[in-house]
Order: C-alpha cells, then structure tokens, then sequence
C-alpha cells in the first residue's frame, strides 16, 4: 500500500498547534444538530432524556472518537448516526444529507460483533459485498472480500464459522465486513472493549493503518483513554446519562505520525491523558455545576487542547476557541 | 471387565441385557404350562351311562384326564372300541371326533403370544412385506405406507401454511396479537375431537384423517416458527438494515437461517403428534393404514401381528424423529 499518511497533523512536532480549519477541507460528513433523544420510562409515566442539545460537526477524513460512561447514550447516538434509531428531536446531515434510515454509506462494527454465526467468515463479508453491489459476480464479489480478510490478517480463515474464531477474529471480521462495503462514514461502537490488550493493540495499528491507506471518515465510542489518543484526532466528551450532554471537545495535540509503541514518549501525551481521566473521574459528574458557572453554549462546545507545560492554559483557551468553533459551527 | 468398556458400549450391553431379560421373563410368563388340560368333572349319572354304553372304568377315568368332553365321551364309547384299538386307528381325532376341547374359550392369558410367535411373525412381515391378499390383509409395508402418506401429505400441507404464517406472526407484533386468542384456543384442541367435524363437513374419510394430521401438526410449527422469527436478535436485523438488505433477502438469508433451529424444532414435535395421532385416527376409520392393522388384529384375536404391527409402528417413529433430528443437526449454527 501507498501509504502517505493522510491523517491530518493536528500540532507539529514541537507541540505547536497548528490551526485544523485552515488545513482541513471544507466538507463536512458529518453535521448533529440540537439532537435530542428520549426514552419512555419504564412506568409508562412520562419520559427521560437520555442526552440533548448535542452539536458537534466532522469533516471528510476525520478520526472522532466518543469517550462517556456506560449509560450516558453513546450507542444511542451511534444507533442514531447509523439511521436505526431516530431522534426524539433535532438533525442529523450526512454528507449534506439528512439522515432518514440506514444507508449503505455508513457501515457500522457493532458494539458485540454481530456476526451471522451460520454463514463463515467470508460468507459474512460476502454478504454485505453482495449487498452493496448487487450486480456483481460472484468471483468479483470473493475478490472485494478477500482484500479485506488480507487486509485485517485472516488469510486462511476463510471459511471458518464464527463460532471457530477467537474473538479478536470475530471483531476482524466484522471490521472487514464494515471497511469492505467502502463506506463514506465508519461508525464503530467499541469494536476492541472485548479483546486483550496485545488483540486490541494489533487491530488498532491495523485500524490506523487502514485509515490513513482511504482517508476514512471515522466516528468510534470507546472507554479506552490511551485508545482515543492514539486513534483519534478530536475525541469527544460526553457527561453522565441520564440528560447527558456533550461537554467538551479536546482536539489531539500529539503528531500524526505517533504510534502505539512512542506515543507515551511525548511531551504532550501525559497532559492529554490527564484531561480525559480528570473528565472521566470528576468533571462527567460534576459538570452541571461547570455549566452554571461558565455559560455553557451547548452550540459551541468549549475546545481543549491539552499540552506540556500549558495544563493552567488548557482550560482559558477553550473560551478563547469558542470563536473559532462558532465560526465553523454557524458558516452555513 | 465391564469399567474397561467405553461408556457408550457399556450402555450398548446394559441395554442388551436389558433386553433379553425382558424376553425371558415374557417368555416365562407366555410359556403354557405342561400339566396338560384342566379335566373333564363327569357326573355319577353320566359315569353310568358311559360304563352302560360299554365303556370301561380305566378308560373312562383317561380319557376324562384328557379333558374331554361328556358328548364326545358318549361317541367315543357309541363306537364299541377299546382304547387300544382306537389310539391303534391313530386316535380319536382321526375318527372324526372333535378335538380336545376345540370350542371352548381358552382360558384368558392363555392367548397371549410368545416371543417365538412374536419372532415367527416378525419374520414373516419383514420377510413378506407387500402382499395382497385382499382387503383386510395385505402386507405392513404396504399398510405403513398407507400411513405415510398420510401422515407426510398431512404434516407437508401443514408446514406450507404453519411456516409463513409463523413468519408473518412473528414479523408483526399486530398479527401475532389479532391471531394469538384462536390459536390458543384452537391449539389445545385433541386431534381426534377434530374428526367428527372433518367427517361431518369434508365426510370423505381418507381426507378426513389427512386433516386431522394437518391440524395437529400445524401448532407445534406455527408456534415454533412465530417464536424463532420474533426472537431473532436485533443485532443481525440490524446489520442487514445498514447494509440496505431487501425485506425478502433479509427473509431468507438472515431470518430464516436464524430461526430454522427453533422451526426445525417445531417440525420434530409435529411429526411426533402427526405419528402419534394417524394411528388413533386409523383405528377410528378404518380400512387401511397400519393403525387399522392394530385394530383389526385385535378384532380377529391374532396378537401376534397385532403385536408386530405395534413394535413396527414404534420403530418407525423413531426413524422419523432421526430423520428430522438429521435435518436440525444440519440448521444448527453455535452462537
Ligand atoms: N430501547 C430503549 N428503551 C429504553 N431505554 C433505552 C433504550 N436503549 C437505551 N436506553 C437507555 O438509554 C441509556 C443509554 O444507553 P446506551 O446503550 O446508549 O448507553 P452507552 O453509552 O452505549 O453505554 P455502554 O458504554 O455501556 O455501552 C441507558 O440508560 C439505557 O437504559
Ligand atoms: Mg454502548
């Protein structure tokens, strides 16, 4: 593969931050507006939130991971992104495009790996193939297939059911079948959360080295810190369900060349690590008081962009990137 | 010696020995015993009139223990021969005297048929299985196949409607509600109360019977079918929805394959009810067919047959149930 690394440098290599829009083309594949989602409670008596006014946008190209709590909504909102569920008010646009059902432009790894337990693995894959290009023959239907069970290293598992591979095969094999129906969005739902930290950290050089290979546009949930700053070029922070909301947006200040062997070795990979956990452990709680205090816009997340040496800053220049979010946020 | 043996050969020989104790002891039981007929009680005043006709004592008193009977007593003495001279003629028998007490009952028990006549008559319908003879005895092939093909037009007719019907049960949370009170009246119903309706309103017996195979194979599948579909999980419908499957691809290649475990499940009660009722059904209306057979023997006291027709019936339900035991087997899938 041709790999020119396609991912798009967020900072440069001395931890200067350089600017994503000017860099990043326009296009937007990705646009959630106002999205609002309600279940009706168990009682039958009235309904609760699960989140609201969640805005966010992502552009072609785009690594976006989702970090939350168990429970605070993300597999609703992926369900949502996916056209399976549908909002209880607000907008979602692919593309341009608003969502009314699913669609053959977003694949989706589900959150176990939903494989068809009575078909092997090639026929799985075949069968979203076979789905996408109706037309096509059967040999150029296997050939589509077997680039993608090369390209997540199961050559000679072909035929092997589900039910004979590991569970880190499984989740390839749902990988490949998402990459393989070439889709403009990948949406995954904690794709690795099952698998061990040596299965999770091969499939995750392999994720990235797929992605940067077709300049994917990804949206992934993941509960795993190290896994966002490794994968992700914006990880988006989500608060405790019920009425989650979306609270932060901390864009990736290390070099798109990091890899999981180096990454830990940057000056800015602790600082990173530090404003998720910190997130995760106290601010996802305590964030309707953050609200409060700060005028929170729900319209315009407030951006972090943890860095060494800058953690007093990390907070003040959220406001200050307020501007340029609104700037991307209301251009149309 | 027996613990060397693997497990499934020990069972092997427990069941073996099993069955030959199981035979013994019918053997035992069916076995006559060798004392010889019960003996004729005669009366003083036809004692008398035996000795008048010139019988005398000795062979009065033998042939009394032989069982027979004061009428054949008075012609055996009527022909003024000695016992002697008689058994010299080759017997009573052979001067025309009725056997020993050849049209009275036998006594009850006495009928039941051992597991040599079993055997013989086992032999002979294996041996000889499709012959005619007339209506009422023809070989058991000829009468199993009769119900085969009743039973299998019966339970084809019913999977035809039982499996979409299912599907549509189970696709739709409304059609299951609207059909869910006649199906759990109408399921509990026994078969064979269905056959005075069939013969009332369809009046043909030969489809009245293949009806009431139909009806009562039809819940198990119905059911079966409406649960395997309705419980398919979400998780498959939802990777065919993303990849924008049709409903009818989405039908067979993912509900289908998904649910066949459960319909296939279904399919093996039915055929067990269906070979369980077109026995009774036979019974009840006669003519052919292996259940017929059973009654019909009975009827004619020839045990026997009655008995292997029985042992057939038996083996032949359970081929059925491997057979459709086979076909779960090859649906399966390991989760
Ligand atoms: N179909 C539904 N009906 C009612 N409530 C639902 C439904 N689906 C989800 N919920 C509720 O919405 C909330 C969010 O669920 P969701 O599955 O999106 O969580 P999650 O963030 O993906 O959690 P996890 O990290 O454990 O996967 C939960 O409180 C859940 O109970
Ligand atoms: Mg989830």
């Amino acid at each position: 593969m041709t790999a020119t690394p396609v991912r798009l440098p967020i900072s440069n290599a001395a931890g200067e931050t350089v600017s994503n829009m000017a860099s990043r083309p326009a296009r937007k594949m990705i646009q959630i507006e106002a999205l609002e989602r309600r279940f009706p409670n168990p009682n039958g008596k009235g309904e609760t939130q699960v989140f609201g006014d969640v805005n966010f946008t992502a552009h072609e190209g785009e690594f976006v991971c989702l970090i939350g709590h168990s429970g605070c909504g993300k597999t609703t909102l992926l369900n949502i992104l996916a056209g399976l569920d549908k909002p209880s008010s607000g907008y979602v646009f692919v593309d341009g495009k608003e969502v009314s059902g699913p669609s053959l432009d977003r694949a989706v790894v589900f959150q176990g790996h939903a494989l068809m337990p009575w078909m092997t693995a090639m026929g799985n894959i075949e069968f979203a193939v076979k789905s996408r290009w109706r037309n096509w023959s059967k040999a150029k239907a296997i050939e589509q297939c077997q680039k993608y069970i090369d390209m997540v290293h199961l050559t000679g598992s072909e035929s092997k059911k589900p039910a004979q591979l590991s569970g880190g095969m499984k989740q390839r094999v749902g990988i490949a079948r998402a990459f393989s129906i070439e889709p403009k969005i990948l949406l995954m739902d904690e794709p690795f959360s099952a698998l061990d930290a040596l299965t999770r950290g091969s499939l995750q050089d392999e994720l990235v080295s797929i992605c940067q290979a077709t300049n994917q546009t990804v949206f992934m949930i993941t509960h795993d810190v190290d896994e966002a700053i490794l994968l992700a070029d914006r990880i988006v922070l989500m608060t405790n369900g019920p009425r989650a909301r979306l609270c932060e947006i901390v864009e990736n200040t290390l070099p798109g060349d990091r890899t999981r062997s180096d990454m830990h070795t940057h000056p800015n990979y602790y600082p990173m690590r530090n404003h998720l956990l910190e997130f995760l452990v106290n601010r996802s709680k305590t964030f309707a008081k953050e609200i409060a205090a700060d005028g929170f816009d729900p319209r315009n997340p407030p951006v972090a962009r943890p860095q060494a040496g800058a953690q007093a800053a990390t907070r003040l220049s959220a406001a200050s990137d307020n501007q340029s979010a609104t700037t991307e946020k209301k251009a149309s | 010696m027996i613990a060397k043996l693997n497990p499934s050969a020990q069972s092997a020989l427990l069941s073996l020995a099993l069955f030959f104790f199981g035979l013994l002891l019918w053997h035992l039981l069916t076995v006559q015993p060798d004392t010889g007929p019960s003996a004729t009680v005669l009366t003083v005043a036809e004692r008398e009139q035996l000795v008048s006709l010139g019988m005398i004592e000795p062979d009065i008193d033998y042939y009394a223990n032989e069982g027979i009977a004061f009428p054949q007593l008075e012609q055996i003495a009527g022909l003024g021969l000695s016992r002697e001279v008689i058994e010299g003629a080759g017997g009573i028998q052979a001067l025309g005297i009725a056997a020993v007490g050849a049209d009275s009952p036998p006594a009850p028990g006495s009928l039941f048929p051992s597991p040599m006549q079993i055997g013989d008559a086992l032999w002979a319908a294996v041996t000889d299985p499709f012959y005619v003879a007339g209506t009422n005895d023809m070989g058991l092939g000829i009468q199993m196949g009769y119900s085969l093909a009743r039973v299998a037009l019966g339970y084809f007719l019913a999977a035809l409607v039982a499996i979409p019907l299912g599907f549509a049960i189970g696709m739709s949370p409304l059609v299951y509600q609207a059909l869910d009170p006649y199906i759990q009246v109408l399921k509990p119903i026994s078969p064979l109360a269905w056959m005075p309706i069939a013969l009332f309103t369809i009046g043909d017996s030969e489809i009245s019977s293949i009806f009431v195979i139909f009806i009562c194979s039809l819940w198990p599948m119905l059911i079966n079918t409406a649960f395997g579909v309705a419980t398919v999980r979400k998780e498959w419908l939802n990777v065919a929805k993303t990849l924008e499957v049709s409903a009818l691809r989405t039908a067979f290649r993912v509900i289908l394959p998904a649910a066949a475990p459960t319909i296939l499940t279904g399919m093996r009660i039915s055929i067990g009810i269906a070979w369980l009722v077109i026995v009774a059904a036979e019974m009840l209306v006669g003519g052919t067919g292996i259940g017929y057979v059973v009654w019909n023997e009975w009827n004619g006291l020839r045990l026997d047959r009655m008995i292997v027709a029985i042992l057939l019936i038996g083996v032949v339900g359970m081929l059925l149930d491997m057979a459709l035991a086979r076909a779960a087997r090859l649906v399966a899938y390991v989760d």
